[in-house]
């Protein structure tokens, strides 16, 4: 039965895919929305049916044998345990809201048929990602979502920067991906097999603590984990696929395909465990880019920007908590973070279609009466983003991370989380005011045509809105029986003085960002307008310029290459023979000019030549 | 006698499309078209009934095997054999032949006749490669494939800007392999004479010329005569200046035998002569080759990404591939070289696919410039689907058959030499690259000019799904096809004894 409703759950979407695209054309828009919106309906379903048939122990699943050369025997197998069904879960279950947000917001859109298309296999590959017992099969669902995510952030194709933008985010996930292709070479080679399990079961045996090759392996795999999941320094991609329509946006770039990388983590949790460094290094980089994803979202304009680098900053979190072994933490927050960050960006996809495709907050502004449920929306996210204290689901996931990392007693990890948390209701607040509150500052911003629709427009923000509150929390399971023990468990003091500092924190930046929005206003504004404040504006909105950078010393130097290179100057090499042939031949051909005087010239010059060699050629003639 | 029929069905079937040309206009058409299906057809029921088993110690290697005596004094034979690598190569040229047909359908009006037979004199000069085991055999059908497309390019290619006219690119390909085929000469006549001077026997034969006894560094000599050839033909970087200029220059059909099969002689040659007849000089050599392999990925890459005419980019990507082929087969493992064979097919799936994808949009926009094109998206239906099909394919998109061989190249060669993968791999990015910019400037962006084109009519659609059904299946389960070449690539792994250092590695485990 098990077996059965998790292939259904993947097939199921699968065939939305094959019919959308094979019957291109001859569905209409309306039945386009209802095949792509009922697969992953039906697939939330046969997730459903999953859980509730699972018994807490791990089935196996092999569908066929992909590839069976000697040693190297990768299945089409699924493994369902706690994680994966915590994964499928949020996959279908938000995706299928998000799904139903979409025939709301993609109404009159030209080419639904191709969206649904794209969202149906987005879906598809990240089951199998969650669900592929092998890493090749892990690395297929990887690779399958990369491709549907460039598919849909160059949606709108007419635009030639929302193609950029979808080949930058392909580009430099891809070369995370590369660094994970090379860490399943090492991991193949070294332990002669694919399967997760047996890996996990022989690293510990083959491989020494902390010793090279784990430390080479775990390094290797992180660098697939911080394309996907856009941590510093492969993150430059996710703020730009933003171009994508915002329901993308919400499920690809905020609730599932940017988690993969934390997913990929906590599933190889035992690799990881085995290189301490490695794993310290997790932590930090979580840390580095929660902060500086932070500070860029103080200053991003454009609201899907702010959420873009608010996702960054949550995922940061995620990978401090893996970095200090709370593999479990990690995957508390991310389906908060799910939950939560699902339920912002489809209020701002409300928003924006509600005011004509205008996303900039400097022209919106003093909508909060007349979009009230995109309002209610943007609060209660917005609450469980800054995880106000015990009603949000927020609150629950952050804190569990904040404590691990206490427990862990790495204070540096521990400062970075708090400052995070104050900045991050700093960005909140202002995301808020400068959307609904103040003046409206634009002609679309002064009649925004609110969505109606209750089944497509509010219905999945009320359930998303109830799932961010600590109902959510409530919801999650508890994965700790999967995981290996987390530093907290052992450490029993002090979680009340770290609620405290969380609760703090958050409370911190809400009160900071009124002080700042609310009553400095003017002053704030002069701040940014000169000196150092402008400078810092100027720091923060591109994000400190990591755009800039790889541009100087990975895409410039590459474009020169190219046009360098574009005339084949190998083979130009090539060509000598045939110049050299071609001059010879004009050489010769003067030669023969037909004149009597010049060949009886030639003539005696030639024999002189020859018995003058004869004549001084030592031991010669004379 | 099966197999010379598999040679001749497609020699005959061109005579007769010749002369057919006096009934219809179509008559050249469907008898080309029947004659490749024919081909196919005969070596799916000979894969139906093949038994691909490694042989029993003393058995033969081949399934099928037929030989007459053609010049007895110098001891050539008429030598053809079957195994498996052979028979998913005839069945492929069977299938992408049919598939050359059917995509000139409309682009070619004038000498329909004999452009036909040119057609499949190239197919039945390829099987004839893919068959013969006579060395002197071989290196007859070697150059009885390149004459045929001398004049499928010089008589129905496109002129591109000046410099670059089809007359120029067929000669330009004409002597390309014509010397390198010369060399080939040399080395196999050199290889004959050594075999005869030691044993006072003249012969061609494989069997027997595995066996001789080459004095270094004599062989290497030889052995670097053989590779050369097939280098050229491969086309391995520097001798790769023949084919953007083929490719660009050649019509659809040519493209996509060019591409499909014509370079994939080359890497058979390599499997069954280069590496069988001189295993330890191939083995000291492999380095190089390796390199050599490396330095087309990247080269190959690069132009890939800097060219404005679709063809040619598509051109530069299949050295790109090749040098993933080039490293799997001087690597030793056996997972590699079947991963190579797995990249051979797929690459012909996809690189004819996207060069009748550009035969289209030829058709349709009468340019192969992509600064011309652009928006496509919405002027075509279907067809830009299609592309991005092909483009996730070329650039090794798992559950497509190239991921399946990529990967199990790298796989395979990463045990023995992992700096090598570790550069190769920068490869895949750079696939990706090349890949989506193709997708970027001819689909994507403002449309160039406006107004809709035709979709696919139901020829064209067909022979896309096909390839992409194809692409997937082999992607998803390639076993029947590992299974069919297991036996051939067992022992030429084997050929470098020290290379199986993976299975040993891996057995410590167990």
């Amino acid at each position: 039965m098990m077996a059965l409703a998790v292939t259904l759950s993947f097939l199921i979407p699968l065939a939305g895919t094959l019919v959308l695209a094979l019957l291109a054309g001859r569905l209409g828009p309306r039945a386009s929305t209802v095949v792509g919106v009922g697969s992953v309906g039906l697939a939330a379903l046969a997730t459903l049916w999953a859980v509730l048939a699972h018994n807490g122990v791990t089935q196996g699943v092999t569908l066929w044998n992909w590839i069976e050369v000697g040693e190297f025997q990768p299945t089409i197998g699924l493994a369902v345990d706690g994680l994966s069904l915590v994964m499928m879960s949020v996959v279908t279950g938000v995706g299928f809201l998000i799904h139903l947000f979409a025939a709301w917001y993609m109404t009159g859109e030209e080419g639904i048929t191709r969206f649904f298309a794209w969202m149906n296999l987005f879906v598809f590959s990240m089951l199998l990602l969650v669900l592929g017992d092998n890493l090749l099969l892990l690395f297929l669902g990887w690779e399958g979502v990369g491709l549907c995510s460039y598919g849909l952030i160059g949606y709108y194709y007419r635009n030639s920067a929302n193609g950029r933008a979808a080949f930058k985010a392909f580009v430099v996930t891809r070369i995370g991906d590369v660094f994970l292709a090379l860490g399943l070479f090492l991991i193949f080679m070294e332990l002669g097999t694919l399967d997760i399990a047996t890996v996990l079961a022989r690293a510990p045996v083959l491989w020494e603590q902390g010793g090279a090759t784990a430390n080479l392996a775990a390094l290797l795999v992180l660098g697939g984990a911080l394309g996907k999941s856009a941590q510093v320094p492969l993150h430059t991609w996710l703020p730009d696929a933003m171009a994508g329509p915002t329901p993308v946006s919400a499920l690809i770039h905020a609730a599932t395909m940017v988690t993969a990388g934390v997913y990929l983590i906590a599933r190889l949790n035992g690799l990881f465990l085995l290189a301490p460094d490695v794993m310290l290094l997790v932590g930090v980089i979580g840390a580095v880019s929660l902060l500086l994803a932070a500070f860029a979202a103080l200053a991003q304009t454009d609201i899907k920007r702010v959420l873009a680098y608010s996702t960054m900053s949550q995922i940061g979190y995620m990978f401090l908590a893996l970095g200090v072994g709370a593999f479990d933490a990690a995957i508390f927050h991310l389906v908060t973070h799910a939950f939560f960050k699902a339920l912002l960006f489809l209020s701002a996809g409300a928003v924006i279609i509600s005011c004509h495709h205008e996303q900039d907050m400097r022209r919106l502004g003093g909508l909060w009466r007349k979009l009230p449920v995109a309002y209610g929306g943007f609060i209660v996210g917005g609450a469980a983003l800054v995880a106000l204290p015990l009603v949000t689901a927020g609150f629950f996931s952050k804190d569990e991370i904040l404590w691990q990392t206490m427990a862990a007693e790495q204070t540096g990890l521990l400062i970075a989380g708090l400052v995070g948390a104050v900045l991050t209701g700093i960005y909140t607040v202002r995301l808020i005011l400068g959307t609904f509150h103040g003046q409206p500052g634009s002609d679309h911003a002064h009649h925004p045509v609110p969505g109606t629709h209750l089944f497509t427009h509010h219905l999945p923000l009320a359930v998303l809105a109830i799932l961010s509150t600590f109902i959510g929390a409530w919801l999650y399971p508890g994965l700790g029986d999967l995981f290996p023990t987390s530093p907290g468990d052992a450490v029993h003091t002090g979680h009340t003085l770290l609620q405290v500092l969380a609760m703090g924190a958050a409370i911190a930046g809400l009160l900071l960002a009124a002080w700042l929005f609310l009553w400095q206003r003017d002053w704030l504004a002069g701040k940014v307008r000169q000196g150092v404040g402008a400078r810092l504006w100027m720091v923060w909105h591109n994000a400190w310029g990591f755009d800039a950078l790889f541009d100087r010393i990975l895409v410039r130097p590459w474009q020169l290459l190219v046009k360098y290179l574009r005339v084949d100057l190998v083979n130009l090499v090539m060509n000598l023979p045939a110049i050299a042939a071609r001059a010879l031949n004009a050489g010769l051909v003067r030669s023969q000019n037909g004149r009597l005087r010049s060949y009886a010239l030639v003539m005696v010059f030639g024999a002189t030549l020859i018995l003058l060699t004869l004549v001084l050629m030592p031991g010669g003639a004379a | 006698m099966i197999l010379v029929w598999l040679i001749l069905i497609p020699f005959i079937g061109g005579l007769l499309c010749w002369q057919s040309e006096r009934w219809s206009e179509q008559a050249p058409r469907w008898i080309a078209l029947g004659t490749m299906l024919f081909v196919l057809v005969i070596s799916v029921v000979l894969w139906w009934g093949g038994d691909f088993s490694l042989p029993v110690a003393g058995g033969s290697q081949w399934i099928l095997e037929w030989r007459a005596p053609w010049i007895p004094r110098f001891g050539i034979e008429i030598h053809l054999a079957l195994d498996g690598l052979s028979l998913i190569l005839v069945a492929l040229t069977g299938f992408l032949g049919a598939l050359a047909v059917l995509c000139s359908w409309h682009e070619i009006a004038e000498r329909i006749g004999f452009f036909h037979l040119n057609l499949l004199f190239i197919l039945g000069g390829v099987v004839g490669v893919f068959l013969a085991l006579d060395l002197f055999l071989f290196f007859l059908f070697w150059e009885m494939m390149l004459v045929p497309m001398y004049f499928l390019i010089a008589l129905w290619g496109h002129s591109g800007s000046p410099g670059q006219t089809r007359i120029r690119a067929a000669t330009r390909f004409f002597i390309y392999t014509q010397a390198s085929g010369l060399l080939m000469l040399v080395a196999i006549i050199a290889l004959v004479f050594v075999h005869y001077s030691n044993t006072g026997e003249l012969s061609f034969s494989y069997d027997v010329l595995r066996n001789a006894d080459v004095p270094e560094p004599l062989a290497f000599w030889l052995m670097l005569g053989f590779f050369i050839a097939f280098a050229v033909k491969l086309p391995v970087v520097p001798f790769h200046g023949w084919l953007p200029d083929a490719h660009a220059q050649a019509p659809t059909a040519g493209s996509v035998d060019l591409a499909g099969i014509l370079l994939k002689t080359a890497a058979y040659g390599i499997l069954r002569f280069a590496l069988p007849l001189f295993p330890e000089q191939s083995q000291a050599f492999a380095p190089v080759a390796m390199t050599l392999g490396l330095v087309g990925i990247i080269y190959g890459a690069v132009l890939a990404c800097g060219q404005q005419d679709i063809k040619r980019l598509i051109a530069y990507t299949s050295i790109s591939h090749m040098g993933f082929v080039l490293i799997a087969l001087y690597s030793g493992s056996e997972l590699a070289i079947q991963g190579a064979i797995v990249l051979m097919v797929a690459h012909a799936f996809s690189s004819a696919g996207l060069f009748i994808l550009s035969g289209q949009l030829y058709e349709r926009i009468h340019t192969r410039d992509m600064r011309m094109m652009g928006g496509l998206w919405g002027r075509i239906p279907v067809l830009p689907g299609f592309t991005l099909c092909f483009v996730a394919a070329s650039l090794g998109m798992p559950a497509t058959a190239n991921f399946v061989g990529e990967f199990m190249i790298l796989f395979g060669t990463f045990p023995s030499a992992p700096v090598t993968v570790v550069i190769a791999s920068i490869g895949l990015v750079l696939a990706a690259i090349y890949s989506l910019l193709l997708m970027q400037r001819v689909h994507y962006g403002r449309e160039y000019r406006t107004g809709p084109l035709a979709g696919p009519d139901a020829r064209e659609y067909g022979m896309m799904l096909t390839l992409v059904v194809f692409t997937l299946a082999v992607g998803l389960y390639p076993q029947p096809l590992l299974d069919t070449t297991a036996a051939v690539a067992g022992p030429v792994a084997e050929l470098f004894n020290n290379g199986a250092d993976l299975i040993v590695r891996a057995g410590e485990v167990n």
